[in-house]
């Protein structure tokens, strides 16, 4: 099977290629248009900022590329929110893959030091329904880091509840996403990622 | 519900955890990578690697551990020590560390934490503050709490937190090493005036003292060495105690 991690201006993108290996499985990071459309899987992960990294993807095509494929991708994080339709941080409109909007935590009154932003940590994830957000790991633990949700709609295919409900996963015909990491959710993520690349 | 997190800290001297003591099951006594792999199946939510090395070889080396546990370890992990530029943070993110924990050299440099946030985003930036109380006063220390400064803790969390830093890790030198139970009225004090996640380190002794720093001490974590280290407290164990005690955490 052959799986491309799209490289681009983002963090951290090796951690989703050590987990893959750790699976026996192979994946290239390249920003090889050919390389990507040829693929059989597409992971699209990423920890940055939203408009700079919008920008960037503009300018490199990549974001008509990614609207266009059609096997199976995984946003991971900020590529769950970029594929979204619009996003708060940075005023900026995104892929528009799921047409759900990006917007930023914001804590009750009186209750910022209790709901403390970035939402960071483990937390339970329910209401799974999609190839990848399989029944057994409803209830489970995944590992969250971001300031910006995605709301629950149409295409929520896990919720999480911090501070609000929000989509922990989406799913669109061939378009999945999470928002925490299964990079780094043990063996929940590693049963994520198994889905994925099992689909 | 967001879960209390546990987090073992390991001490690393030219790539080798310093306290490592014979655990069943781990063939190289002292692997950091191996004695990690083994926190993180026990149920660590989050592992901190301290490297305590001095030398240059001994960065080197670090940097190269860094690579091995990215690769081996499916949990987030902090990595800290001798960190006093931007290229050293840049260096050990790129081998592929979670976050990256900086306390001497911000206290020297408080431009640091902006730069780091600036470059890589708060959430990879832990700042790491060892405070001491002297006559009542609350002063933050340096080079393993040796040295105090003029800087006092409460104000320097929240220029940390203003600055970039994603969380706090809050050592009290008063209660570390005395297995008497976590620094809870600072702590607490603490979380209420910062919107930053608080780790809390020193003075773990059993577990009962977990509950405390996650009740009375409102902490976000709670991280300890030698209890797990020596066997004294097993992390299954601690994590049901939690949880038996009404404390979401991860089982």
């Amino acid at each position: 099977m052959n799986i491309v991690i799209i490289k681009y201006n983002a963090g951290n993108i090796e951690s989703v290629q050590n987990a893959l290996i750790r699976l026996g499985v192979k994946a290239e990071i390249t920003a090889d248009p050919e390389k990507i459309r040829a693929a059989d899987k597409v992971i699209f992960p990423g920890v940055g900022e939203a408009s700079t990294t919008m920008a960037y993807l503009k300018k490199h095509k990549l974001d008509e590329l990614i609207r266009s494929l059609k096997q199976p991708v995984l946003g991971i994080c900020l590529g769950q929110q970029l594929m979204c339709s619009h996003s708060e941080e940075g005023d900026v409109d995104c892929l528009g893959i799921f047409d759900e909007k990006v917007k930023l935590f914001k804590p009750k009154p009186g209750q910022e030091y209790i709901t403390k932003v970035p939402h960071m940590g483990w937390n339970s994830i329910h209401d799974v329904n999609s190839a990848i957000m399989s029944a057994d790991i409803e209830g489970q633990y995944v590992y969250f880091v971001h300031s910006y949700y995605v709301e629950v709609g149409e295409h929520t295919a896990a919720t999480c509840n911090y501070i609000n409900p929000f989509s922990a996963a989406l799913h669109r015909d061939n378009f999945y996403a999470t928002q925490f990491h299964p990079e780094k959710s043990q063996k929940v993520g590693e049963r994520i990622l198994e889905n994925f690349l099992m689909i | 519900m967001l879960a209390k997190r546990i987090i073992p800290c390991l001490d690393i001297k030219d790539g080798q955890t310093v306290k490592g003591i014979n655990f069943v099951g781990i063939q190289a006594v002292g692997d950091p990578v191996e004695l990690g792999a083994m926190y993180a199946e026990q149920g660590a939510d989050e592992l901190v690697f301290l490297d305590i090395t001095a030398t240059h070889e001994g960065r080197k080396t670090f940097v190269e551990l860094v690579k091995r546990i990215a690769r081996e370890i499916n949990i987030p992990f902090t990595v800290g020590g001798g960190i006093s530029e931007l290229k050293d943070a840049e260096a050990l993110l790129s081998a592929g560390a979670d976050k990256v924990s900086i306390n001497s050299s911000a206290v020297r440099n408080p431009q640091l934490i902006n730069d780091m946030a600036l470059n890589f985003g708060t959430q990879f930036v832990v700042v790491a503050i060892d405070a001491k109380n002297y006559d009542g006063h609350w002063k933050v220390t340096v080079n393993g709490g040796r040295i105090p400064t003029d800087k006092e803790l409460f104000s320097w969390a929240k220029e940390a937190e203003d600055r970039g830093a994603g969380e706090i890790l809050f050592t009290s030198m008063d209660h570390d090493g005395t297995k008497n139970g976590f620094a809870n009225a600072e702590l607490a004090h603490m979380a209420e005036m910062l919107k930053i996640p608080i780790i809390a380190s020193g003075g773990a002794g059993n577990m009962e003292h977990f509950v405390d720093v996650f009740t009375k001490g409102k902490a976000d974590a709670g991280l300890a060495a030698s209890i797990f280290h020596y066997k004294e407290i097993a992390i299954p164990d601690l994590k049901q105690y939690l949880n038996e005690s009404g404390i979401t955490v991860r089982l």
